[in-house]
């Protein structure tokens, strides 16, 4: 390459790097500047809002369901995909097909829609047998599928499951050892990940529960928005920051050992479409 | 040097090559001295072979005549005319890499045509003149096909073509063999060889391998840390290397301690001529080439500096390597299968070593050297 | 050998077929995954299918009925017009973005920090991002107070953040980076020796970008693009978060025929909508599909 043309290039890489990281950090910033102002204009900076975040009855329920949510559909999604994608990868090749289809249909049904669905399923739920708003863990679990789907997958992917259980069974393992003793371990930043993301997927979501009227987090805050808008940007600013924390631990420290192409699994990117974060 | 031949029938036109002269050329990459002074003419028509160990400045040496680097320092001289300061696309060399270098989302002969198309000539010009490429390449039946869809063998054949197809004044082929395997890249060095005799282009053919250099070159340059070593016929470098680096670097050498005196080295009891015969007296290592080394005739195994234990036979084809332990060092002799079989492993044999004049190097540690 | 060799097969399958397998099937062992699914998300499907041909008589097409109406269409033109336009703003900037980051060193800091934050800027959404730019460009929003003591007035004509035009803006927030993420692969799947290839060939910039780069990454691009569409055409939170009343677009059409406070709930139409919404996302996402297994065969 040129020396002209290399320097060239640089310029337009500094020059669009600049431009796009004002346009990404200037809203995140007028967050937490919005988030210290004082009552008037001239009143100077004041940490109140943060700190009457602790102070705000339902806001604080509101924080907790979302925490318990966020655990109760981390661990329901590792009981329901670990095992079944192990046991489909060693003794049910035919069906790995289907359950891709299934885990990123999600994917392509917006959440809205899957909320007129699933209305009266709920409402019946809540006659027969339990109106909590932990209930939500149900569905939240489908909307986490295609992200903890291709997080477990690619740990699947760089580990040769077979062997492993092969060897482990030939040792005298019983199938629940095999999983337990032999494969989680070794796929243990995959289960990682496919937990943090879930996390913060239930921890953004706003649709289904707004819809089907229960208030986590995110409906807390929008409800608080109207009422008191710089204690509701506060909460926004410190969901926003737990999320970040979670993400880039997730994309420094969990990078899987072998990198999988998602074209070589044939996933589509599951940042799109469908899932109830936006 | 080679003279032009034509090739009948063949769109190709037939040209004289031109003549190409590398002056001195200099490049840096941050600390690292890719290039120090390179410099190389070669005559028109000519193929040399640049070879040398991974990272002696071979690809570098390639790209700067190529245009696709910048040199620090030097010229380049392409049929008479400087083009130190033109871009790649105003020199018109013909390039083949080392590998995944068509353009997948065209057939064969959108490839072969594509410099064609940059040189604005009409469409049914340009396919006609790129299936007859393709022809000369022995593709013309592949004309249709994807890269996806071809041989690696077969994707280095049609960027061959797609080369050659803008007439060139130079061909430029950096490895293009190496990501094949064995059998297919003799064959494809061999048709690479008839194709450029054909059209009588000066070629430059970069390599690690030294077999493909000596195979396929009129002459082959060695290069080591950004400089040539050695420019010559195969058979000379193979033969008289002018320095130890190419003499181990070119097949393998034994390097045998000795002793010189008045004009000969004096090696386990044997007179060996010498290369340099004004080196200094006093001791030395000789680099003596396992073909070199054979079975005394007498079969005297009682003693003698000769005297060892054969330890391992290598067959090779028609000859065999065989490593004979004379108790302080070891050597290679690499001889015909039939003689070699007479002599397993095991068995007591006297060794001779055969007067063709040898190099030397001063160092004295080490015993021997594959 | 084969008159020996039969029994002894015989003999170690046996037990294995009229044994272990035909006791506990093995597929049980992923029944639960699949009966989970089928409860919480065909069904769920399945019902706003079913229920989109259903009004209070029975079986019908009444419900599509409403797709005639004014507001109705409106709000899916508005949808579409929405998508369009951020898709095509996050796909240009998103792909410049990919191409500074392609074009570094693969293994620096640079790349590592965009990528990260790509990963989960591309997930940011709904109320929080909504608030992030009311404190922006809101009526009390940093840079508009900012511009304002600059003496300019940036909502003269009112306040177009809540409108389709702000929604364009804060949908390129997260359109943006999905856009890097999806497009970066094709990027680095384009070998550095088909720009050489070009030049020695006698081919400049023009005719690199024009013959070679531009048609290979054509379809990446266009793939990214509807999957950028297929997002934005989908998302509710944000809009929602942003725009209290009114159902300026599809997806808040739909949340309020599902849930009107004013007693105009009506769950056929809403699910006659959703259809509707489903059919255009999947549409778009099998054409995605398809681009994207193009780009896969050439630039792998
Ligand atoms: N673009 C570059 N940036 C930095 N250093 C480079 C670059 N290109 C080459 N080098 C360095 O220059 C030296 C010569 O490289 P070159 O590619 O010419 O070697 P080579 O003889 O072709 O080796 P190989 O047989 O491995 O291909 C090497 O040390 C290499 O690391
Ligand atoms: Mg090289």
């Amino acid at each position: 390459m040129s020396r002209n043309r290399r320097l060239k290039l640089q310029i337009f890489r500094v020059a669009v790097f600049l431009v796009l990281g004002a346009f990404f950090l200037l809203p995140i910033g007028a967050m937490f500047e919005f988030s210290t102002r004082g009552v008037t204009d001239t009143a100077p900076r004041t940490l109140n809002a943060w700190l009457t975040i602790g102070q705000t009855p339902d806001l604080v329920a509101a924080i907790l369901a979302s925490l318990g949510l966020a655990v109760l559909t981390s661990l329901g999604m590792l009981l329901l995909l670990v095992p079944t994608m192990i046991w489909i990868r060693l003794r049910l090749p035919y069906l790995t097909r289907a359950m891709e289809f299934l885990c990123l249909l999600p994917l392509t049904i917006p959440a809205i829609v899957l909320v007129a669905g699933l209305a009266p399923i709920y409402l019946w739920m809540n006659l027969n047998i339990n109106d909590s708003i932990l209930t939500l863990a149900f569905v939240y679990l489908i909307l986490v599928l295609p992200f903890a789907y291709r997080a477990l997958f690619t740990g699947l992917a760089a580990i040769d499951v077979k062997t492993l259980a092969e060897a482990a069974r030939s040792l005298g393992a019983n199938w629940g050892t095999v999983m337990l003793r032999v494969i989680v371990p070794n796929m243990s930043v995959a289960i990682l990940n496919a937990c943090l993301l879930s996390v913060a997927v239930v921890l953004g979501e706003f649709t289904i529960a707004n819809l089907l009227n229960y208030v986590n987090l995110q409906v807390a805050i929008a409800l608080l928005g109207r009422a008191n808008a710089t204690v509701s940007i506060a909460v926004a600013v410190a969901s926003l920051l737990f999320a970040f924390i979670l993400l880039v631990i997730l994309s420094f420290a969990g990078r899987p050992r072998a990198r999988v192409h998602l074209e070589d699994t044939g996933l589509p990117y599951p940042g799109a479409a469908g899932g109830g974060l936006r | 040097m080679t003279t032009a031949v034509a090739a009948a029938g063949v769109g190709t036109a037939t040209r004289a090559g031109v003549e190409i002269r590398l002056e001195n050329l200099r490049r840096r990459y941050g600390a690292v001295t890719a290039l120090d002074g390179l410099t190389l003419t070669l005559a028109p028509g000519e193929l040399v072979a640049l070879l040398g160990p991974s990272g002696c400045g071979k690809t570098t040496a390639l790209r700067l005549l190529a245009g696709l680097e910048e040199a620090d320092g030097g010229r380049v001289v392409i049929g008479g005319h400087d083009v130190t300061g033109l871009p790649a696309n105003k020199r018109d060399t013909g390039m083949v890499f080392q590998a995944y270098s068509l353009f997948p989302h065209m057939t064969a002969w959108e490839n072969v045509a594509f410099g064609l198309q940059m040189r604005k000539i009409g469409a049914a010009d340009r396919r006609r003149r790129a299936i007859e490429t393709l022809e000369l390449v022995g593709l013309g039946g592949f004309a249709n096909r994807y890269a996806h869809q071809m041989s690696g063998g077969q994707q280095q054949r049609v960027a061959l073509a797609r080369a050659l197809a803008i007439r060139p004044k130079v061909l430029l082929l950096d490895e293009p063999l190496s990501a094949l395997d064995a059998k297919v890249r003799v064959r494809l060095r061999d048709e690479i060889r008839r194709v450029q005799l054909d059209v009588g282009i000066t070629t430059l053919f970069v390599t690690h391998d030294q077999e493909e250099a000596l195979a396929i070159a009129d002459r082959v340059g060695v290069m080591q840390s950004g400089r040539l070593e050695q420019v010559g016929p195969p058979t000379t470098i193979y033969s008289r290397p002018a320095t130890p680096f190419v003499a181990e670097f070119v097949g393998l050498t034994n390097r045998l301690p000795g002793i010189v005196r008045g004009g000969q080295v004096e090696v386990r009891g044997t007179s060996l001529p010498l290369v340099q015969p004004d080196a200094a007296d006093g001791a030395a290592v000789a680099l003596v080439r396992p073909e070199a080394v054979t079975f005394a005739s007498d079969n005297e195994t009682a003693a003698g500096p000769l005297v060892g234990t054969v330890i391992a036979v290598a067959f090779l084809g028609a000859t065999s390597r065989v490593t004979v332990d004379l108790g302080d060092i070891t050597v290679l002799a690499q001889l015909a299968t039939s003689e070699a079989a007479a002599h397993p492993a095991g068995t007591r044999v006297r060794l001779a070593l055969r007067p063709d004049a040898v190099l030397i190097a001063r160092e004295t540690t080490g015993a021997t050297s594959a | 050998m084969t008159v020996i060799e039969r029994p002894l097969v015989e003999t170690v399958r046996r037990p294995l077929r009229g044994g272990t397998r035909l006791a506990t099937p093995q597929w049980i062992a992923a029944a639960p995954f699949f009966l989970y699914v089928g409860i919480f998300l065909l069904l769920p499907t399945a019902i706003v299918a079913g229920g989109a041909f259903i009004d209070g008589k029975g079986l019908s097409l009444s419900n599509f009925a409403t797709m005639n109406q004014r507001f109705v269409i409106n709000a899916f033109i508005n949808s579409v017009v929405l998508s369009a336009i951020s898709a095509i703003i996050g796909a240009v900037f998103g792909a410049l973005l990919a191409y500074a980051v392609a074009t570094g060193n693969p293994n620096g800091v640079f790349r590592r920090l965009v990528s990260s934050a790509c990963g989960v800027l591309a997930q940011f959404g709904g109320v929080t991002l909504a608030f992030a730019f009311i404190a922006t460009l809101g009526s009390a929003g940093l840079i508009t107070l900012w511009l304002q003591q600059h003496g300019m007035r940036i909502y003269a004509n009112g306040v177009w953040l809540y409108q389709l035009r702000g929604l364009v803006l804060v949908y390129t927030y997260f359109q943006i980076p999905l856009m890097v993420l999806v497009f970066l692969p094709a990027l680095d799947g384009i070998r550095p020796q088909w720009r050489e290839a070009t030049e020695s060939l006698g081919g400049g910039t023009w005719h690199y970008w024009r013959y070679v780069a531009g048609p290979l990454l054509a379809p990446a691009f266009l793939g990214s693009t509807l999957l950028l569409f297929a997002n934005a055409f989908s998302a509710y939170a944000t809009a929602a978060a942003l725009i209290n009343q009114g159902s300026i677009v599809a997806s808040l059409l739909i949340a309020n025929t599902l849930t009107s406070e004013v007693g105009l709930a009506n769950p056929g139409i809403a699910s006659a909508l959703a259809l509707v919404m489903v059919v255009i996302v999947a549409i778009v996402m099998v054409l995605y599909t398809v681009l994207q297994r193009r780009t896969a065969r050439w630039l792998q």
